[in-house]
């Protein structure tokens, strides 16, 4: 995460930049007709701009006129562009795009996330159907441990005593960590090793030599298909629903938009980020234009 | 509530200064590593320095190395050491190795460059073996440059043991690195002020050991016919 936060500066710095030249646009008259081009944005990281990728070309091939803003930091950067009408359209996720708004929220699940979204958005914002397709915490075990103690759900790991994990250092102490492994799933005496690399090849490492048994690593990270790790179920939603959500400029959102965007969410799942996020990052290193394009093709949406 | 004043309270809260992640448990870790690393670097860097200094063999090679050594990112050395040998002690001791041998290196040779020459003649000349005039006249006499290279490397190795708890280690470094992952930023004031007042404390230490060696070097030398 580090890395995205570093791009996020620097693209935040960016941002005002080209918001400071834009000031004052004489044909700006603040009417909803001043413009049917709808800017698409896209956060400071490959899985993201994909998405954003599918949106646009989406959009192009039904006669929508797009403009491309990717790139564009962290929430702390795309959400006041998206207020102040700089971008209009962003891939969100739902959990977080939540809690950024509300950081006292205590929803977890989907459907309670989806009614706290509506309430924390402000009016001019508004996010779209939920795809299935989630990017969030995850807790996996590898196929061998998971056979050993006959492991499918977070719930199973009760049975074993001290259990070692490995995680982001905030994990210790976030609801959604140790904390609620305990008061949700009675799971106590964990020994915690906290790796400052969201879920990456250290934290991997660890868990494929056997230093510790369980590692939250993103759901969409291509090393869980790889190297066959079991990504436990999580049946009483201890960390927060993560679902892709177009959010989208109130204005901008016609029938025909929400038509296309909805036909996405509706066709996009973790397994097909999965797979996109491996040919991006793996030794094929396909652009997200590229990619965006083929899955498009595949689902039969263009 | 400023950052600053939390940190006041954060020190004043007495649940931190018990348990396994306690000041005082944290800042043993924390000397722990640095004691390990200082005495493998001096180990490793001592004896090479005293050859080198002694002989005047590879003195070229040793300055470009250790160059070549301060160049490296102690975090990239660690991360690449994680990913051959897995998380624990090993890949925190190698980075920080790395780190704390240039300076031990160039102390020891530059510390036996610094005796006059005149001096070293003079002990050969009364029949003193190589090892004597190691021993007994480089050495000495170039204790406070010896000591003064593990002194710096010390400071560096404490300085930078904070990034043992990147890669799930404790140390002082568990306060900083855990602090900013919650934006708990007094608790991250707190464990740099810590790592600060153990360096100055450790400087202090050093300062003393420096006077020592300079005053044993004094007294020896003329008392030595």
């Amino acid at each position: 995460m580090t890395t995205r936060k570093l791009i996020a500066f620097g693209s935040a710095a960016a941002l005002a930049l080209t918001l400071s030249a834009c000031g004052g646009d004489p044909t700006d008259d603040g009417g909803s007709s001043s413009s049917d081009t709808i800017v698409v944005g896209s956060a400071a990281f490959a899985e993201n701009e994909i998405i954003a990728e599918i949106y646009i070309q989406a959009l192009e091939a039904k006669d929508i006129k797009v403009e491309k803003k990717l790139n564009i930091g962290a929430r702390e950067a795309y959400i006041p562009a998206l207020r102040s009408g700089e971008i209009d359209l962003i891939p969100e996720y739902s959990g977080n795009l939540l809690s950024y708004l509300d950081p006292d929220t205590k929803a977890t699940s989907p459907e309670e996330i989806e009614d706290a979204l509506d309430d924390a958005l402000p009016d001019t914002l508004e996010t779209l159907d939920f795809s299935k397709a989630e990017d969030k915490d995850s807790l996996n075990v590898t196929a061998a441990f998971a056979q050993k103690h006959d492991l499918t759900t977070i719930a199973d790991l009760a049975d074993i005593d001290g259990l070692r994990l490995a995680a982001n250092p905030e994990f210790a102490e976030r609801p959604y960590g140790i904390p609620g492994l305990e008061s949700l799933y009675g799971i106590t005496g964990v020994k915690f090793t906290g790796i400052s690399d969201g879920g990456g090849p250290a934290t991997l490492k660890a868990l494929l030599d056997g230093d510790v048994d369980v590692a939250d690593i993103y759901s969409t990270t291509p090393s869980i298909t790889a190297n066959k790790l079991v990504t436990l179920e999580d049946p009483k939603n201890l960390i927060a629903a993560q679902n892709v959500v177009p959010l989208i400029n109130d204005k901008k959102a016609s029938d025909k938009v929400e038509d296309v965007l909805d036909a996405i969410s509706k066709a996009l799942t973790t397994e097909d980020l999965l797979e996109l996020n491996g040919r991006n990052q793996g030794d094929e290193k396909a652009a997200p234009a590229t990619l965006a394009k083929e899955w498009l093709k595949d689902k039969g949406l263009i | 509530m400023s950052v600053i004043d939390g940190s006041w309270q954060w020190f004043t809260d007495s649940e931190h200064w018990s348990g396994d992640s306690g000041i005082p448990s944290r800042l043993l870790e924390h000397l722990g590593y640095t004691a390990l690393t200082v005495g493998v670097s001096a180990a490793i860097a001592i004896p090479l320095g005293l050859w080198i200094g002694h002989t005047g063999h590879l003195r070229g090679l040793a300055v470009a190395l250790s160059g070549a050594l301060r160049a490296l990112p102690t975090l990239g050395v660690l991360t690449y050491v994680v990913l051959l040998s897995g998380i624990g002690l090993t890949p925190i001791t190698v980075a920080l190795t790395v780190l704390a041998i240039p300076p031990v290196l160039a102390g020891a040779y530059s510390g036996l460059e610094s005796v006059d020459r005149a001096t070293i003649d003079a002990a050969r000349a009364m029949g003193m073996s190589e090892w004597q005039v190691l021993t007994k006249v480089e050495v000495p006499l170039a204790l406070p440059l010896i000591v003064g290279g593990v002194r710096s490397a010390t400071l560096q190795v404490v300085a930078t043991a904070t990034v043992a708890a990147y890669v799930g280690l404790g140390g002082l470094g568990r306060y900083i690195i855990d602090g900013i992952a919650v934006s708990d930023y007094p608790r991250t004031l707190s464990g740099s002020v810590l790592v600060v007042v153990l360096a100055l404390v450790l400087d202090g230490l050093f300062v003393l050991l420096q006077k020592a060696a300079t005053r044993s070097r004094t007294v020896t030398v003329p008392a030595r016919p």
